[in-house]
This record gives structure tokens, sequence and C-alpha cells, in this order.
């Protein structure tokens, strides 16, 4: 055992190296060829397939599995490329349970899903590994549409509008493009730098510039956008993190789920990355999901994530929750934090205990934490923006905004469920709308 | 447990599953290992003339497969033993002797001359073997040499050597027949005729099972060129099956033995081989992809079959034959539309597909991809419960008589009525007065 394993504290060097690496090696490996065949098989090439109606995408399934049954991973890969150019991110973060595999019929029939995800992830590394970009630009059209933000939405529609013969800028505010891919998600789920390597393929289509460090209300602005370009979208998430409203709540020791995620994602060595010894995770979603687990696997001893309802109404799925469960992370339901403990630093964290429908019950309970994540979601920040509808970019049809010229998608835009998968969607579908808009 | 002990032509064998004059019965070393695990005979390989004929150096089977590549059919391009004649009937003898329960029939091929089968004859019977098959068979690299099929597919050859070796020995003489022809009658005619105790079939199909697409050259390649082979496996047991049946419901050929052989792969495909008439059968393909043991399984469920229909062996065999007719003999006036069991629907929609798409559009599809029969479409082809990948969740029910059948609107009647009295039919005879 690490000399660290139980010291209290923020600290770094938990665990060995090995366990650190066994850790977070890739969470669903990919199939061998082999695999990819007996998995393939197991399709029955379904008449308007349910799992296409089920994908946000709707990719067509059938079909690219077939290309592989027959052969050709790559004629796949385009079959999923032509609906969703992130198809290789999608195949690698998709909770599919709740999505293609959950509608696939062999769900219903025997519990046992076609292994749509990584037969997807087959095909698409397959033709991305060769380097092959399937894709041509069409002729240039003269017209210039601006992108806010690097992410799936904003990659999705710069892509589809540059194969259309658009010039496109983006605006990302970070180091680097990729957004969530990037920054947000557990580093087990797309390993060996997938998301950097996924953008450079992409951008393979050509009439893309990437204009990082630059953020939308900070370095540049709406009004200016629409004034240089022929069309704006806008994509560039959700910025800030809620808060839990509680005194104490600035004290040391407690954090933001999404930074921890994105500085675990950035860092270069893992040993050398600081963790509690009890660690709390606040909230149901995803995020504290990947949160909870990774602090898990850096080596805090005893995690708790702790949501305000049943496990039934969590965000994340159930494979989502058992996975936490199987890497020892305790889950806690029907609490809520009502106090934060400590002297400067965090100690406790007291909860209380919930009906259903959030009515206190007055059973309370204390929770030992040297270090805290907030994962109770995100919210839109920003100045001059289009109308807002609950906290989020109003948007009709297509994600047209309120504002002429100015689309939006993803996780800013209202109405979507806040997944890689349905920000590509928008994306993509707001860049056809804006092609069309740009051809009148 | 029901007793599977055979008598084919007074050759006793502990259960009717023989394997078939292939591979697996080429040499001492496997047949043993054969009766071991439970085989009821063999036909070992076939036997020819010293020097022994030699085969390709280069691969000799071809495959086409199913799902989860599992091997539907196969062709070879081997021939028959490539060994010297004494070192086989040296293992024959030695095998016999130490499984004297167990049938041993020996399968021959020597030119088309009565001196040679004269003369092998008299050295199998030396082995104290139980019978031969005459191989008529073999469609490739023997053929081309007037042997094999090359005799099978003239009924005056079958009819000939048959007679002479009918002539030069004691021992009972199965005539093993290739498929390789128009009328599978014709060459049983010709046993029969020649005095055959027995046929078997069928031999392999002519095939080429697939072509390399960068070599442009049929499989298995030998240095670039492919040459036809013969089909055997599940794939060809529907071919067999009617070949079968044919001679076992042509009442001039209904007195000859059948021993079947063509994809025999459980106990289920056996039971149905001797249903149409064969009086045990062989097995080659089976073993060659599973092992011998799977005898096992043949046996056990064919017991528990025979059990279970209170039925002994003998009684199965011929049972199903009265009921293969032809086309013309099919009641018209049964009548019957598919129904989908939604409890087991997993609303895959290939049924819609494969009905609109190719047949009578008699499938409805509704929004939340409930699928149900419309009858005034349906015609009963059974392509739906064909293509349904859940075994019973699409059925055909009979209508009864006296209800109105929505597709035609005619009334369904009780009475039977084939195509020779239809009205439709311009030689339709006259219904009895």
């Amino acid at each position: 055992m690490k000399p660290n394993a139980l010291a209290e504290g923020i600290r770094p060097g938990r665990m060995e190296p090995e366990a650190l690496a066994e850790g977070f090696c890739d969470i669903h490996p990919p199939l061998t060829p082999h695999e990819a065949a007996v998995a393939a098989d197991r399709c029955y090439f379904c008449h308007d397939a349910p799992c296409i109606a089920a994908c946000p995408t709707e990719i067509d399934i059938p079909l690219f599995i077939r290309q592989i049954a027959t052969g050709t991973p790559e004629a796949a890969a385009k079959t999923i490329f032509e609906q969703n150019i992130l198809g290789g991110m999608c195949a690698r973060v998709c909770p599919t349970e709740t999505l293609c595999e959950e509608a696939c019929v062999r769900e219903v029939a025997e519990q046992d899903p076609v292994e749509i995800g990584r037969l997807q992830r087959y095909a698409t590394d397959t033709l991305m590994e060769a380097g092959v970009h399937p894709f041509e630009r069409a002729a240039p059209t003269g017209k210039r549409v601006a992108v806010v933000g690097a992410g799936p939405a904003g990659l999705a529609c710069a892509h589809r509008l540059a194969m259309k013969g658009h010039e496109v800028v983006i605006y990302d505010a970070r180091e680097k493009p990729g957004g969530l891919n990037e920054y947000g998600i557990a580093a087990y789920k797309t390993v060996d730098g997938f998301a950097e390597r996924e953008v450079e393929w992409l951008m393979q289509i050509g009439g893309i510039r990437l204009e990082q460090g630059r953020a939308l209300g900070r370095d540049v602005t709406l009004g200016e956008l629409r004034q240089d370009f022929d069309a704006v979208f806008l994509g560039m998430g959700l910025g800030a993190v809620n808060a839990l409203g509680l005194e104490g709540e600035d004290r040391s020791g407690i954090d933001d789920a999404v930074d921890f995620i994105a500085e675990l994602r950035q860092a270069e060595d893992l040993a050398r990355l600081p963790v509690g010894r009890d660690v709390v995770v606040i909230g149901g979603g995803m995020t504290a999901v990947d949160a909870a687990v990774q602090a898990k696997l850096l080596g805090a001893l005893n995690v708790t994530m702790v949501y305000r309802r049943s496990r039934a109404r969590m965000n994340a799925s159930r494979k989502e929750q058992d996975h936490a469960a199987r890497r020892g992370v305790k889950i806690v339901t029907n609490a809520v934090p009502v106090a934060v403990h400590g002297n400067g630093a965090v100690r406790e964290v007291e909860f209380e205990f919930v009906e259903d429908d959030l009515t206190p019950t007055g059973e309370r309970f204390r929770l030992p934490a040297d270090q805290v994540f907030k994962a109770i979601g995100q919210r839109l920040e920003g100045e001059g923006l289009p109308e807002i509808d609950r906290g989020k970019i109003a948007v009709t049809g297509a994600g047209r905004t309120s504002v002429e010229g100015v689309w939006a998608g993803g996780d800013c835009a209202a109405g979507g469920d806040d997944l890689t998968v349905t920000a590509v969607a928008q994306g993509r579908d707001a860049a056809e709308d804006i092609h069309a808009a740009l051809g009148r | 447990m029901a007793n599977l002990a055979t008598d084919f032509l007074g050759i006793k064998s502990p259960n009717p599953f023989w394997l078939a004059s292939a591979p697996p019965t080429d040499k001492e070393y496997n047949v043993r290992r054969a009766f071991d695990a439970g085989w009821g005979g063999v036909v070992w390989k076939t036997l020819g003339l010293d020097p022994a004929i030699v085969n390709v150096n280069g691969p000799r089977y071809g495959a086409v497969w199913g799902p989860d590549r599992r091997l539907m059919g196969m062709n070879n391009i081997e021939l028959i033993t490539d060994r010297p004649l004494e070192t086989n009937l040296e293992e024959i003898k030695a095998v016999k002797r130490d499984y004297p329960d167990r049938a041993m029939i020996v399968s021959l091929m020597v030119p088309c001359e009565e001196e040679p089968w004269a003369w092998i004859l008299k050295r199998v019977e030396e082995t104290g073997a139980d019978g031969v098959e005459l191989n008529f068979g073999c469609p490739h690299g023997m053929s081309e040499r007037g042997m094999g099929s090359a005799v099978g597919q003239v009924p005056e050859y079958i009819e000939m050597v048959t007679r002479w070796c009918k002539a030069n020995t004691r021992m009972p003489v199965i005539v093993k027949l290739t498929p390789n022809v128009t009328d599978i009658r014709k060459p049983a005619a010709a046993a029969l005729a020649g005095g055959a105790d027995a046929v078997s079939l069928i031999n392999t199909v002519n095939s080429i099972t697939s072509v390399d697409l960068d070599l442009f050259a049929p499989e298995p390649t030998i240095d670039g060129k492919g040459a036809h082979g013969g089909y055997c496996g599940p794939a060809v047991k529907p071919i067999a099956l009617n070949m079968v049946a044919e001679i076992a419901r042509t009442p001039e050929l209904s007195r000859l033995p059948i021993s079947g052989i063509g994809g025999i792969t459980t106990w289920r495909d056996a039971a149905e081989f001797l249903a149409l008439g064969a009086g045990n059968v062989q097995v080659c393909t089976a073993a060659m992809t599973y092992g011998f043991k799977i005898v096992q399984e043949m046996i056990s469920g064919l017991s528990q079959y025979l059990d279970e229909k209170q039925i002994a062996l003998p009684e199965l065999v011929g049972r199903a034959v009265p009921n293969v007719v032809d086309w013309n003999a099919l009641n018209l006036n049964y009548v019957t539309k598919a129904r989908i069991d939604q409890d087991k629907c997993i609303k895959c929609g290939r049924c819609y597909a494969a009905c609109e798409d190719t047949s009578h559009q008699a499938i409805s599809m509704s929004p939340d991809r409930k699928f149900e029969v419309i009858d005034a479409e349906c015609v009963a082809c059974n392509l739906c419960v064909n293509v349904c990948p859940v075994e019973d969740c699409i059925t055909m029910e009979r209508m009864a008589a006296g209800e109105v059948d929505p597709r035609t609107g005619e009334v369904v009647r009780e009475e039977y009525a084939n195509w020779t009295t239809h009205p439709n039919n311009p030689a339709a005879a006259k219904a009895a007065e």
C-alpha cells in the first residue's frame, strides 16, 4: 500500500502507477475483427429499425452492421459519418443502453442487445486509423459562418457547413478544441487522446479555421460576429456550475466536478493529481458518476455519491450507476446537503433525507469529507444572447434563435438532453438549415 | 430407452448411424476412435487399385458459412484413398476383428471392367467386412478417369457393374448414387435391375463454393486455379431428402433398401431421412465439423423421440412416404392464414419487409410497430414464418369449414379437392356424379 493511501486531506500519489494505469485504461476495449464478426452476425437487419429511431443522429445501424458483417468496415464507417461526423466519440460515450441498444429487438427477445456501440467504434476506428476522411468539400460558396464553441455541436455544424463549401471560423474559449469531449468526459471512456485526434481528423475536410482562446462576450461579441459573418451558430455549451446555496460552500476542498474532470483529462501524470481520502460527490448525472468513479480510481478511500431523489430518477443510466457501484462508489439517494462543516477546509457534509417530492424527513446524517464535488448541473452564462427559455437559448425548428441569422445547438440551446450525440444532431441540422438559408 | 439396433441387409449395427465413406473412415486410427465414440458402422473410404492415387498438396476443402461462421456447406476435391490397398485391407480386417458388433462396409471404385471388380471383391471378402458400397458418385477427379459419377450418370453402366459385383461376391452390395443427374429414379432402377441389395444416396453435388476475389479463382485454390468439387453438409440435405423420397415412393423401387446420406447433422435430420424411407443413415460432414462425439446426441435424441412417439425404429422407417405426393394431389380446400403471436413478437419487422416488398402486402405495421396479418390479402405463402427470427411467433392457422376466406370471398369447404378437378384446369376430370 502506498504510504499516502490512508492519509487525510487532498493529496497526490494514493495509488501505485500500475493500479492507475489499469483503472484508467479503455473501459470498453475495441472489438477484434473476429469479435466484430460475431457481434455483427447477431443483427436481424430489422425493417425500419427501432435502433435507428432511438439514435438522435439516426444512423442507419442495420446497414452499417451488415457492412461490417460483409467485411467492409470502411463502408460502415461512411454510413455512420454521413449522419454523425463524431461517430467515433459517440461510439465511446453514448449511453447506448438508453438509446440504440435499449431499442434493439434482441434486448426485447433475450435481454442481450446487439453491441451497436462497440461495432460503431470498430467501424469508425478502422477508417480513422487508416487516416481516411471520407468526404470532400463542395466548391466554395463565398459565404462565411462563425461557429461559437468547438464542442460536439460546433464541430458537427462546422463540418457540415464546410462540406457544403462555406468558410467556417470556430471561436472557442479553451486552449484545445473538443469541448466536453476533450474536457468533460471520464478519461477511461476516451483514451489515448482520441478527442484531439478526432478533431484533427474532422478538420481534414478543409475550410474550417479554429480560433482557440477566444470566448464569446470576452474576446468577441455576438454583434461583431453577426456583422462579420453571413450566419452565426452558437454551440458554446454551459459555462457556469450551479451552486449548492449553503453556508460554508466557499470552504476549501469544495470543487466543481467539471473542473476536476477537466483537470484530470489534461493531467500529464495521474500520480501527481491530488484527491481526497473521503470524497463526497453531490449529484446524480453522468458528471457525478464520472467524478466519483475517477476519484475512486485515483485512490480515494471512500467515495459517496449523494443524490436528492430516487435511483430511478437519476440522469445517470442504470448501467452507469452499476459501473460506479462496481468501482466501489457508494450511492446514497433521497438526501440533500444542508450544511458544510469544517474549519477553513471542509471536514464533513451534513445531509437530510427527503421524500421523493423533496419533503424533508428530519432524519439527518453526516459524511466525513476532505473533498466535495458539486455535480448538480450547469447553466448558461453570458449577456447579449438571443432570447432565453428556462435558462437556455430558445430555439425553433433546426436551431433558429430569436435573432435573425443566429442559430444555436448543443447544451446551450433549450430542448436537448445534454448528450454528445444530441449536440451532434443539432449542430448538423442547424448547418443544413443555415445552408438552405444562405442559398436563398 | 428405445432400441436403436438396426438390421440393414442382414448387416447388424447397434444403431442406424454409420460414418460415410470419406476422410473420417480413411484409416484404422480414425475408425477405432469412431467406434469407441459410439458409431454403429462405417463405410471405409473408397479403395482402388494400386498404385494409389495422389491427392493435391494444396487445400482440398471449400466452405459456405452461415451466421457465426457455422459451416453450412463444404465441398472437397479429395480423391479416393491415397494409401496402398494392402494397408487398407489389413486395417479393415484388424478393426472388424476387434469390433464384431459394428457394421464394416467397404467402398470400392475400380475401372469399368469385370476383372478388377472381381479381384478386389475377393480381397475385401478376406477381411471379414460385412458388405461393399460401389462408389458411382464422386463428381471430381475420378470421374474424368471413367470412374465415380462417370459410371453413376449412365444407368446402363450402373446395372452392368452391379451385376458383375453380385456375380462375384456373397457380400451385400450397396450402390451409392450421384445426385448429379436429372432423375434419380433412373440410376436407382438400374441398380435394382443389376441386383443391388440397396442404394445409398446422395453422394456430393457438383459445386464451386466461392471465388477468391483477389486471385479471381475458385476456392479451394491451388496455385491460382480451382476445380469443381463435391458439395455436402447441411446445405445439401433438402436435395438429398427429395431424392430419397423419390425412390421410396416409386412403387417399382420401393422394395429397394436405402441408406440415407446428405447433410445429416443432428438426430432430427436422421429421423427425417428414416421417415422418408431410409433404413439407416450415413454421416460425414457433421463429424468432420464437430468430431465423432456428435453421435452421442444423435443416439440420445433419436431414442427420446421414439420413446415419446412410442414407436419402434422400424416403424419410423418410411412413415412419411405415403404423405409425399405430387403437387396436383394437394388439397386446395385447405385454407390457412398467418397468425402473429403478439406476446412472442420482438417487433423486428422482417415479416413486414418480406411481405410488403416481395409478397402480398398482407402484413400491416402500426406506428408503434405492431405487426398484424391482413387476412384479406394473406395467401398463406409462409414467407413471414420463414423469415421470423423467433420460433413459433408466426404460425399458419387453418380456417374452419364454413368460414369465409376474406381474400377470395368464398366459403371454406370441408371436402378434399385438388387441382385435377379444379374448374380452372383445362384438363380437369369431371367430378364423379
